[in-house]
């Protein structure tokens, strides 16, 4: 059974009626890392809010299913606590609450959702030390708060810290690598292969090429206007690189 | 036994002279008639069988009340108050009158104090179930109060202060808070019924927090209740005030009076959560909370420090302050005030900087929800002679919706050139994207909502003593309940 099965999706915005989604097809198997490539405006980042469940989009057809629900019937923190994780694009800043209260929160909402009892605060700190790590960062992070006053590549290796305390079945990561240089990049991306397993799928959503250098997917797919235009093996994204997206856009003009 | 013969006298004799509204009643009635006049008071007095200076300094204060009028400066809309349609006296519920167990409680109060995560023997103390030697509050009561006396430390109710410490109660009841000071610490002073009284005696650090909760025979005197607490020179005592669990009571109108003395070197830390009940969604019901808080930084190098959690009553007056009178002396004021639903608050502080070198500091944290108001409104002054007077304000708002309103009112005062005065404010607003990320993350609307404001609130919360802190964070989530979503 495909962990993820998305059927002709239409979503538009709520506001403005603007239709952004216009019939997306993607299937995703366990352990499968996609990767989503296109221009600006294709509808990629509405893609990964779609699929978390954020307000402001008004679903018109289609569906989703995941590991065998119906997603698009559940609340965002249903999804979340389903195994759905979305790494941000824009990671939100919450003053005064540390990295670690709130991981513990997020931790003990999901235990609380089967009926297990709160995590053990001693227990906890050893395994976000262990997390923290794995993953070549500081234990340091988890003192301050939330992204708060992080620079662009704290936020997003918080994100992936996130993801390794969660442990997702299924992981968007909404162009991680934007903003980021090639140092932060490769600490980034380490973390996201350290976290490859063959239960765990991904979707990787891009602008550029070269984070499929470092995280390289088992199918691309490129989007524009709307729609998925093309799918193929990691070498399309080579492709794209050479050649950009002008072929899409016309496409869709 | 030989008590109650006396009261009956005293009784009877001022019924021969002064029952001139013709009034009669029962030593042993319950409840006093509605309204409020001087008999009323007399009975009161007596009831408390009060010395004849307690009795004179009511009627003094009664005098006052009667030519003063409802401050009407708060951003509060209150509907008029009829004082003569109240009760003034009732006596202490029995037990017998309460539920039998928890079934037959609201299952509504019992769905919160599992929210707070009180413990079942707690909950039936708090939900006043009648069955005794559940709770061992008794025992530890008693130990508690052994171990204080052994300190010389004095913590009892204030009608026992007035009978075995009248020479404290006399020196300094008064003095922080004359009976004159405003219209609701004059009826306070006319018609209070009980409260803690609390002496530290010298170089006395206080060993453990002292609580009310841990103060037998306090239950049902909240509606005047009047607190005095003195530190004599160089000694500590950190005292709380009220509970998480929330709180009823029949009568609406709650007026109380808090003195704080601190002499030479004395630290007093008064900490309060306050949660009286806010009424319904609509805004019916709900307490009306007119309080008087202040500290006299008596002595050099005293410090007083004020922190509270108010999260409950329908409307809330409250500014409890400190006077900076010795040098060197401290202040500080921690706020966090939530108004949800209709709830309306005016609340804040007054720093009075008399002596040299004196500090203060004041952080306010307002949060705002539903169609309520939320106002802080402060006063820092600083005195001729406060050479090198300092002070620092930070007053930060949170709305979470667009129906709430909150309004910052600083009142600014220099009549010394070597002050600094420092403030800051904020107005925030609690944003859809923090919202998402916290259930992106797997957290509930409420327990977002929760995590966001006590990380807005944490500079005060972490002045909480431990006892009160975990409560009080899940307080903060309850009581926003229905914020969003």
């Amino acid at each position: 059974m495909p962990l993820i099965e998305i059927k002709n999706l239409h979503a538009r915005i709520e506001d403005d009626g603007k239709e952004i989604l216009k019939g997306i097809d993607l299937t995703i198997e366990p352990g499968e890392v996609h990767a989503i490539m296109g221009p600006n405006g294709s509808g990629k980042s509405t893609l990964s809010y779609v699929l978390s469940g954020r307000d402001g989009y008004e679903i018109t057809e289609g569906s989703v299913m995941f590991d065998g629900v119906d997603l698009l019937e559940m609340e965002p923190d249903e999804r979340s606590r389903a195994g759905l994780f979305l790494a941000f694009q824009y990671p939100v800043e919450i003053p005064g609450v540390t990295n670690s209260t709130f991981l513990r929160e997020a931790v003990n909402a999901r235990r609380k959702g089967q009926g297990e009892k709160e995590v053990d605060a001693l227990q906890f700190v050893k395994m976000m030390r262990e997390k923290t790590k794995k993953l070549g960062m500081s234990d340091e992070m988890l003192k301050r708060a939330v992204n708060f006053g992080f620079s662009g590549g704290e936020k997003k290796r918080n994100e992936i810290l996130q993801m390794a305390v969660l442990e997702p079945k299924f992981a968007i990561l909404d162009e991680t690598d934007s903003g980021l240089d090639i140092d932060a990049l490769k600490i980034v991306s380490d973390g996201v292969n350290s976290l490859r397993d063959p239960s765990r799928s991904m979707l990787v959503i891009t602008h550029y090429q070269r984070l499929l250098n470092y995280i390289v997917p088992d199918k691309v797919h490129v989007m524009a206007d709307g729609k998925i235009q093309r799918t193929g093996g990691k070498e399309l994204a080579e492709e794209l690189e050479a050649s950009g997206y002008a072929d899409y856009q016309e496409d869709a003009a | 036994m030989v008590a109650t013969i006396e009261t009956e006298q005293t009784v009877k004799e001022l019924g021969a002279q002064k029952y001139k509204y013709g009034f009669v009643t029962d030593i042993d009635m319950e409840k006093a008639p509605k309204g409020l006049n001087e008999d009323i008071i007399r009975f009161i007095s007596a009831k408390k069988n009060e010395p004849e200076w307690m009795l004179e300094w009511r009627l003094k204060a009664y005098s006052r009340w009667l030519d003063m009028t409802s401050p009407d400066w708060a951003k509060l809309n209150i509907d008029p108050i009829d004082y003569q349609d109240a009760y003034y006296y009732a006596a202490p519920k029995s037990k017998d009158d309460g539920p039998k167990s928890l079934d037959e409680v609201d299952p509504e109060l019992l769905r919160t104090y599992e929210k707070l995560g009180i413990p079942l023997k707690e909950q039936e103390m708090l939900a006043g179930v009648a069955v005794d030697a559940v709770f061992d509050s008794v025992s530890v009561a008693t130990t508690y109060k052994k171990k204080l006396e052994e300190q010389g430390i004095i913590f009892c109710s204030i009608s026992e202060a007035m009978r075995n410490h009248p020479e404290l109660v006399r020196k300094y009841m008064g003095t922080v808070v004359p009976q004159g000071d405003n219209f609701f610490a004059a009826l306070n002073s006319a018609v209070f019924t009980d409260g803690s009284f609390v002496y530290v005696p010298k170089g006395v650090r206080c060993p453990m927090e002292l609580s009310t909760y841990f103060r037998i025979n306090t239950a049902d005197t909240g509606q005047f209740e009047r607190t005095l607490i003195i530190a004599d020179e160089g000694s500590y005592v950190s005292y709380l005030e009220g509970c998480t669990a929330p709180q009823r009571d029949e009568n609406q109108l709650h007026a109380a009076v808090v003195e704080l003395i601190a002499l030479d070197n004395a630290e007093i830390k008064y900490s309060t959560v306050q949660n009286w009940y806010p009424g319904d969604e609509n805004g019916v019901g709900g307490i009306y909370n007119f309080v008087t808080k202040r500290a006299a930084c008596r002595g050099k190098n005293s410090k007083v420090s004020w922190t509270q959690v108010e999260t409950g009553s329908a409307i809330t007056w409250k500014y409890p302050s400190c006077i900076l009178q010795g040098d060197n002396s401290v202040g500080e004021f921690y706020s966090v005030a939530i108004t949800n639903n209709h709830q309306q608050a005016d609340t804040g502080t007054k720093m009075i900087h008399l002596g040299k070198n004196t500090r203060s500091t004041i952080i306010s944290k307002g949060i705002s929800a539903g169609q309520a108001d939320n106002t802080y409104r402060g006063l820092v002054s600083i005195m001729p002679k406060a050479e090198g007077a300092r002070n620092f304000t930070q007053c930060d708002s949170l709305l979470i919706g667009d129906k709430c309103g909150a309004h910052t009112v600083p009142y600014i005062e220099s009549k010394n050139p070597t002050a600094r005065i420092e403030h800051e404010a904020t107005t925030a607003k609690i944003s859809e994207d923090q919202l998402f990320y916290c259930k992106q993350r797997g957290l509930g609307d409420e327990d977002a909502v929760g995590l966001i404001v006590n990380g807005f609130c944490k500079e005060v919360m972490k002045e909480l003593p431990m006892e009160f802190s975990v409560e009080a964070q899940k307080l903060i989530g309850i009581s926003l309940e229905g914020s969003v979503g």
